[in-house]
């Protein structure tokens, strides 16, 4: 059974429809991701299955269990959040508030000091800027902050939205590399990226989305090498 | 001496303003909102402390809290949660329609004039000067509302969680937050804070009519501007700043009749420098 599962979804922005029933699935233990031009409906379709926007057509499931319609806040308690383009970090925040705020629905001690270890490990630069203010950080170790805030609420199944967007080659690697440590460590993906390269290179599947449609789908591998997406996405 | 006397006037109006400016600060900052309403809970407590008074004054501060508290809640969830997401200046004059059903309210059920209460606290001798004991209350409570506060905000996950709302609500849903529930934490607080205002203001007037809290509801909301709304600390310092002014005019007689123009101009003056007031931040517009 599908971790996630999006059924003919079709979103409105007034007059506008942004999303033209799609459906997609995200299985346990995948990397799956969403590629897509701007403006082609990729944020919209996250926002919507973490019951920010609210869909005019069509069913989201997370493990069986319909969830659209249901608040924000329990969805994440449901075991999936998300990294939402632009990071969105609490500026005000010190980096150590930050990751607490992540694990703002756990409550066991134990586990968040455990996870507050691993994340420190992963992410030396947090730990030494842990009592910063947030908002002076710079882009990357915002991102790293952003994927590491989302961590601490150990989810089953993590979203990111562009999380490469603005970063240096070098930058980009790296997060590249932790998405694929978040994978082994048993979580599932569902990657939203302009950077169909390295996306691509890092999925067991993807479906590329055009005009709110998905117009082709299929394995990270195919899409690499279909001459389309090499024309549309890859710059060659 | 008169400098002394000064001060601690000012430290005990401006306390008193700086707990009803965070109110408003607290709500327009998580709920994104300006609460006209808030005013009329002062009211509210006035009312309630003058009818509890004669039982005991404890009791009459308890039930002033508690009333305000209950007021605050059923306003936020009756009025003001239908409109979520509205538009701003929908729920701007639904508050003021609040506003005035508090004031309707408290005139049916309790007629048209003023109640009145009379009680001493009696004065202490400092030196050579002497200060009401009413005063010393009023400040040493501010400050104790104003400290626990910060250290609720700052080390509890509640408030922290308060400040990430204000900062970006749909960050704040996506770490599990429930903002309904934030913003009703916040109308709690608020209410409770004008409760005590209301409270300390009854006893230095003496008598609370229906309007009671509108002055110092639009000073207090004027002093949140002031210190930048939204900022818990901006609160304090716009308060602080009010009740200072306020102090020093009533100590130079040909300055008291123009206490409110000079505090409302000051408004107007820190509009034009600064417009997002001494402590505000500008926020950048995400696209």
């Amino acid at each position: 059974m599908a971790l996630l599962e999006v059924k003919n979804l079709d979103v409105h922005y007034g007059v506008i429809q942004a999303i033209k029933n799609i459906s997609f699935e995200v299985n346990e233990g995948e990397i799956v991701t969403l590629i897509g031009a701007n403006g082609a409906g990729k944020t919209t379709t996250m926002q919507s299955i973490m019951g920010l926007i609210h869909p005019s057509h069509g069913e989201i499931y997370y493990n069986g269990q319909k969830i659209n319609g249901i608040p924000s806040h329990k969805i994440v308690k449901l075991g999936m959040t998300q990294v939402p383009e632009g990071r969105r970090i609490f500026s005000e925040l010190t980096v150590y508030e930050n990751l607490l705020m992540g694990a703002y629905t756990r409550n066991d001690k134990d586990g968040i000091e455990k996870d507050f270890k691993d994340i420190y490990a992963l992410f030396p630069r947090l730990e030494e800027r842990k009592n910063q203010i947030a908002g002076t950080l710079s882009g990357g170790e915002q991102q790293m902050l952003a994927m590491g805030r989302a961590i601490m609420s150990k989810p089953k199944l993590l979203m990111l939205d562009e999380p490469s967007m603005g970063l240096s080659p070098l930058l980009v690697d790296q997060v590249f590399e932790i998405i694929k440590h978040f994978h082994e460590i048993g979580t599932t993906i569902l990657l939203v990226e302009q950077n169909a390269n390295k996306s691509l290179a890092i999925s067991d599947r993807a479906y590329v989305l055009e005009n709110g449609k998905i117009v082709l789908t299929g394995t990270g591998k195919e899409l690499l090498a279909s001459e389309e997406i090499k024309k549309a996405y890859l710059g060659g | 001496m008169e400098i002394i006397m000064t001060i601690i006037n000012g430290l005990s109006i401006g306390g008193t303003y700086a707990m009803i400016a965070l109110g408003y600060t607290m709500v327009y900052g998580i709920a994104k909102m300006l609460n006209f309403a808030h005013g009329d809970i002062i009211m509210v407590g006035g009312y309630t402390i003058v009818l509890f008074f004669p039982i005991s004054p404890i009791i009459g501060v308890i039930a002033s809290v508690i009333f305000c508290v209950t007021v605050g809640i059923v306003v936020e969830k009756s009025a003001y949660k239908p409109l979520r997401g509205a538009s701003p200046l929908a729920v701007l004059i639904t508050a003021i329609g609040v506003s005035k059903l508090l004031q309707s309210s408290a005139q049916i059920f309790l007629g048209s004039e003023p109640r009145g209460i009379t009680f001493n606290f009696g004065n202490i001798q400092i030196g050579s000067v002497s200060i009401s004991v009413l005063t010393l209350i009023t400040i040493l409570c501010s400050v104790a509302v104003m400290v626990a506060l910060t250290l609720f905000v700052k080390y509890t996950k509640t408030g922290r969680a308060m400040i990430a709302v204000s900062e970006d609500r749909g960050a704040a849903q996506l770490m599990g937050i429930n903002v309904n529930f934030i913003i009703m934490i916040t109308f709690i607080i608020g209410s409770a804070l004008a409760a005590i205002a209301g409270v300390f203001l009854v006893f230095k007037v003496q008598d609370v009519g229906t309007t009671f809290g509108a002055m110092p509801g639009i000073k207090a909301f004027a002093a949140a501007v002031i210190g930048g709304i939204g900022s818990i600390p901006g609160a304090m310092v716009g308060g602080l700043v009010l009740g200072f002014i306020e102090a020093i005019c009533g100590m130079v007689p040909a300055l008291s009749p123009y206490t409110d123009a000079i505090e409302f101009a000051i408004l107007i003056i820190v509009l034009l420098v600064k417009p997002t007031g001494f402590l505000g931040k500008k926020r950048r517009e995400k696209v």
